[in-house]
């Protein structure tokens, strides 16, 4: 995720304080992953730079912290764009799970427990997320959901693996 | 070996249609209030090891006990009134019956063990309010949608507050939406009584509803709780 882009984002509803800004980010992005305070200043002095932000205002005894920033046309503009471009596609190659099936294959081991423990593994958070989404609130559970999706289209991949562990295990050992 | 203080426990369950082998050695175990999901391929004897927990198919071999009972020790009629009496279905397809309004519908178990009409009616009318569907009491089930059906079918599965629900992919025909809902009201429902549920399904959105997963593959029901510390 961009983080320089949802900040500005986050600026075009009115101009606000560095310390307001994690705080909205925070409440919205970043349930796991809360900003550092670093973070958000190293970001606003580079959108600062670049011309996307200004400084709206100053409060008195103040240090960088106190700054009140407001997005630029220009910023606007990047927002824009930034929205209207779509994320590159990038498919999770399974590249780990996969060396390890093959490795267990090719050694002996049983290939099919390294599926039925990572089965588990994910089926694990997959009930936290179920369970947090139910007592969320719509933006918690779209958030769960995206997760949910693609821990789901993970298992998806085990389950065709698991049914394709002997084709597999001939092909490693030929 | 069956678990200590389980509701429901199968051990070292076969059985073959002909010369197909369906269940090859399952065991399984659920205790009261506990959701556990049944996964695995299709084909795998996921519906199988449910209808012999259900007492609807006698296995070849090995045991079911319900409540300290061997459910093969008891005659059809026995079976049944117990599946009437302690035991709620929902399935994916065709649940409902036709000629009869929603109501009727949820009400009828109530009714097959001879509770009276309005008695039964009353009782189908709380379960129709908590899934949300009061208000399609009247309607005949062609009338509503499928979620609304499934919602019917969840209710009619609760009147008799059963002790263990059989769920055979109770979402497989709804969309995501309305699956995830009939989900949280069956197993919010079903946590509320302490009521056990089996949860077939094939799908892991489905499965993370529940409080722990059952691996079928070739016949063979493996219970997942001692690989989780593993991976």
């Amino acid at each position: 995720m961009s983080i320089a882009h949802t900040l500005l984002g986050l600026l075009e509803a009115g101009p606000r304080h560095g310390y307001d800004l994690k705080r909205a980010f925070d409440e919205r992005f970043g349930h796991d992953r809360p900003l550092h305070y670093g973070q958000v200043y190293s970001t606003m002095s580079r959108l600062l730079k670049n011309g996307l932000v200004e400084v709206d205002g100053v409060e008195a005894g103040g240090g960088p912290e106190r700054k009140r920033y407001a997005i630029t046309d220009a910023g606007v503009t990047d927002v824009e764009q930034w929205l209207g471009r779509p994320e590159k596609p990038e498919p999770y190659l399974q590249s780990t799970l996969y060396t390890k099936v093959v490795l267990a294959l090719l050694t002996g081991r049983p290939a099919d427990a390294i599926l039925d423990a990572q089965r588990a593994e994910h089926l694990r958070l997959m009930r936290d997320l179920t369970r947090r989404k139910s007592s969320g609130d719509l933006a918690d559970q779209l958030i769960c959901d995206h997760a949910l999706f693609h821990l789901e289209a993970d298992l998806r991949w085990l389950e065709l693996t698991a049914a394709r562990l002997d084709r597999l295990s001939k092909e490693v050992q030929a | 070996m069956i678990p200590a203080g389980s509701l429901l426990a199968a051990s070292g369950l076969r059985k073959a249609y002909g010369l197909t082998t369906a269940l090859d050695g399952a065991d399984f175990s659920i205790h009261p209030g506990e959701v556990v999901a049944v996964m695995g391929p299709s084909g795998s004897g996921k519906s199988t090891l449910l209808h012999c927990l259900a007492g609807i198919l006698r296995p070849d071999a090995g045991t079911v006990r319900y409540d300290g009972r061997d459910l093969s020790a008891l005659s059809d009629a026995e079976r049944s009134a117990l599946r009437r009496s302690e035991f709620g279905f929902v399935f994916q397809f065709g649940q409902l019956v036709p000629e009869l309004t929603c109501l009727e519908n949820a009400a009828l178990p109530l009714r097959l063990t001879g509770t009276k009409r309005k008695d039964a009616e009353a009782t189908a009318l709380r379960w129709l309010e908590h899934l949300e569907v009061a208000d399609v009491r009247h309607h005949r089930p062609g009338q509503i949608s499928g979620g609304q059906q499934q919602r019917v079918a969840v209710a009619r599965s609760l009147v008799t507050t059963p002790r263990v629900i059989f769920a055979d992919e109770p979402t497989g025909a709804l969309d995501s939406l309305n699956g995830e809902r009939v989900l949280e009201l069956l197993t919010k429902a079903a946590r509320e009584t302490r009521a056990a549920v089996v949860l077939v399904t094939h799908e892991a959105r489905v499965a993370a509803y529940s409080d722990r997963e059952v691996v079928v593959r070739d016949g063979r029901a493996r219970d997942m709780a001692g690989v989780h510390g593993a991976a």
